[in-house]
């Protein structure tokens, strides 16, 4: 069943549709998949076979019965663990949450449900989605499906990991600062961070509440825009649901694909350029090929300069640590999760203290810490309001920026996947892969990464990202420039890069080491 | 650093608060920059698309099941969520 595993989802629900393949056929063989290769990749917290399969029967039965199906039904997905999951496990990568069964589906979770995806399972992520290597999770280290002594990115680095190793077609993944973007960047394949609020957050378990948003992964751009257009819409149970109806993004992927960019502007951002150094070379080059190929399609680029962009890490880490101090306050030790302590001689507040000590790793502690001080009276003006203040300066930015140009792009990732555990001790080499991704981030505008090539600069062949930034409520530019690149690509190439993982093309023999070869 | 793990409601160890006292020195001194930014008239952003009084039709919708709540809970008693004494022997 090794070729059910290499369709795209948007080929995999079509033959599906046409009764060429049962919907069981795809799951298993996903399964299958996952069975053979996990022991190396990590990708999966828990693996639900009985329900995947039970949701691939129940859209084999609707098709028998001739119901219509959608243009995703019966395709397998694999969900980050921060998405509650009504009856499966649910641990947002933390032992605090160990054991918990949520008695609830997020929105999104009951959108992929109604849209016939069969959910194989829920994937690694760095705790409470604070990280950028999927190290920080309490319980496994999830191996980069190219190389497996490196990352896959973080914090979605399980649902990048697992679509780019061909154990799920799709995945959803949050995004905070660049956790869909960069792990999409690093694993070689697509990643959407929508608008802030096209895409409703009830029942994600929150971490910065003004900056959260979840979106899609997949190897190619139409099956990345077929999920999100599942994913986005008004959801009145999020008082930050935008309510009005997104862009049609898979109708933007067709103008895409089928057409040049001819009259689109193209800005460059002068500060994601690496002028001041930190960009690895090997990036540096694949974003100015991939620029030379928008180029090549007709756009016109222009450099645009974002001067406050400059500031958006320290932003960010004011924002995100002050917001998680709060949200994470709800792990208290009585509703859910752990209890630590509790021998009837301490009091519900020594009970808690413990309960967090013992619940939570250490990066959510520094962070709780940081915006326990951001917070507190006599700072919260010089540290959380004025980061809040810097977030419109850079919002402004991207205005002035867009007025000259429909999409900017960057860099997704200032470097390639790195080693396992070489950045862990020091938070701050860790927090500069951020550096390309916080402005949309903090703007809440939508974002895209697209792969667009190889660097072999730290060893073997590892895959960049390009990052394609449109204003708010624009995803479609995202999405259409970013279906343009691809076919440029893949009449360049042959084939999309994420294939190349699988066919061992990517140059040195140790791409796809350890995923591949054993069942082909 | 102990009065803010207090304040968080952290039981951290000794070990802990040393080696967080060095890491959040360094991460506060590279956040610090952001009060070079001249913003004493801007006002802040929090949403993409602002939103003003947001509200949903009040209309009466299942609750939850309790014992499937309360099967979530690290320890239950009459229905209820059980809480350690709230109040010390001394106040």
């Amino acid at each position: 069943m090794a070729e059910l595993i290499e369709l795209d989802a948007a080929e995999t629900a079509a033959r599906i549709a046409a009764g060429e393949v049962s919907a069981v056929e795809v799951a298993q063989a996903h399964l299958d998949r996952i069975a053979e290769s996990d022991g190396d990749i990590r990708a999966f917290l828990h693996v639900d076979t009985s329900g995947a399969l039970a949701a691939a029967n129940a859209v084999d039965e609707r098709r028998r019965s001739g119901e219509p199906l959608g243009p995703l039904a019966g395709v397998p997905l694999a969900m980050k663990d921060v998405v509650v999951t009504r009856g499966l496990p649910t641990t947002s990568g933390s032992k605090i949450l160990q054991g918990w069964v949520p008695p609830y589906d997020a929105t999104i979770t009951r959108r992929v449900r109604e849209a016939g995806i069969v959910m194989l399972g829920k994937t690694n992520m760095d705790e409470f989605a604070m990280g950028s290597s999927t190290e920080n999770s309490a319980y496994q280290v999830t191996r980069n499906p190219w190389d497996l002594s490196r990352v896959p990115g973080g914090s979605s680095g399980g649902s990048s990991a697992a679509v780019a190793a061909f154990q799920a077609p799709l995945s959803i993944g949050t995004d905070t600062g660049g956790s869909i973007r960069q792990p999409a960047a690093v694993t070689g394949i697509v990643g959407h961070k929508p608008t802030y609020g096209a895409v409703s957050r009830y029942g994600l378990i929150a971490f910065s509440s003004s900056l959260d948003q979840a979106g899609p992964f997949a190897r190619t751009v139409t099956d990345t825009a077929l999920l999100h257009q599942v994913l986005a819409g008004h959801d009145p149970l999020d008082s930050t649901s935008i309510p009005s109806p997104g862009p049609d993004v898979v109708a933007a992927v067709k103008e895409g694909a089928g057409s040049d960019l001819s009259g689109v502007r193209v800005g460059i951002v002068r500060e994601l350029t690496g002028l001041g150094g930190g960009y690895q070379q090997g990036v540096l080059d694949s974003f100015r090929d991939a620029v030379a190929i928008l180029e090549s399609l007709g756009a016109e680029v222009v450099e645009v300069s974002c001067p406050h962009f400059d500031y958006a890490l320290a932003a960010y880490y004011l924002i995100a640590p002050s917001e998680c101090s709060s949200n994470l306050a709800r792990f208290d030790s009585v509703r859910y999760g752990l209890r630590a302590g509790d021998d009837g001689s301490r009091s519900l507040e020594e009970v808690m203290s413990l309960t967090r000590e013992r619940g939570f790793g250490p990066e959510v502690k520094r962070r709780i810490m940081i915006g326990t001080y951001a917070l507190s009276s006599g700072y919260y003006d010089a540290y959380y309001g004025q980061a809040q203040k810097v977030r419109t300066l850079i919002a402004d930015d991207f205005r002035r920026a867009f007025t000259q140009a429909d999409v900017l792009v960057s860099p997704t990732s200032p470097f390639v996947a790195f080693g396992v555990g070489e950045r862990v001790a020091d938070p701050m080499a860790m927090y500069v892969n951020d550096l390309c991704t916080l402005p949309a981030s903090l703007a809440g505008t939508p974002a895209i990464s697209v792969p667009c090539g190889l660097s072999d600069e730290t060893g073997p062949a590892l895959p960049v990202g390009l990052q394609i930034m449109a204003p708010a409520m624009a995803d479609d530019r995202c999405f259409r420039v970013a279906a343009s690149f691809e076919a440029a690509y893949v009449a360049r190439n042959g084939q999309i890069l994420a294939g190349r993982s699988r066919s061992g093309s990517a140059g040195s023999g140790t791409a796809g080491n350890g995923t591949d070869g054993a069942n082909r | 650093m102990a009065h803010l793990a207090r304040l968080a409601r952290l039981a951290v160890t000794e070990d802990e608060l040393d080696l967080f006292a060095g890491q959040l020195d360094v991460i506060l001194g590279s956040v610090a920059r952001i009060g070079d930014v001249a913003a004493a008239d801007i006002r802040p952003t929090s949403h993409a698309v602002p939103l003003e009084n947001v509200s949903r039709p009040d209309e009466v919708r299942p609750s939850l099941p309790r014992e499937d709540v309360l099967a979530g809970a690290p320890a239950v008693e009459d229905d209820r969520f059980r809480v350690p004494q709230i109040l010390g022997e001394e106040e």
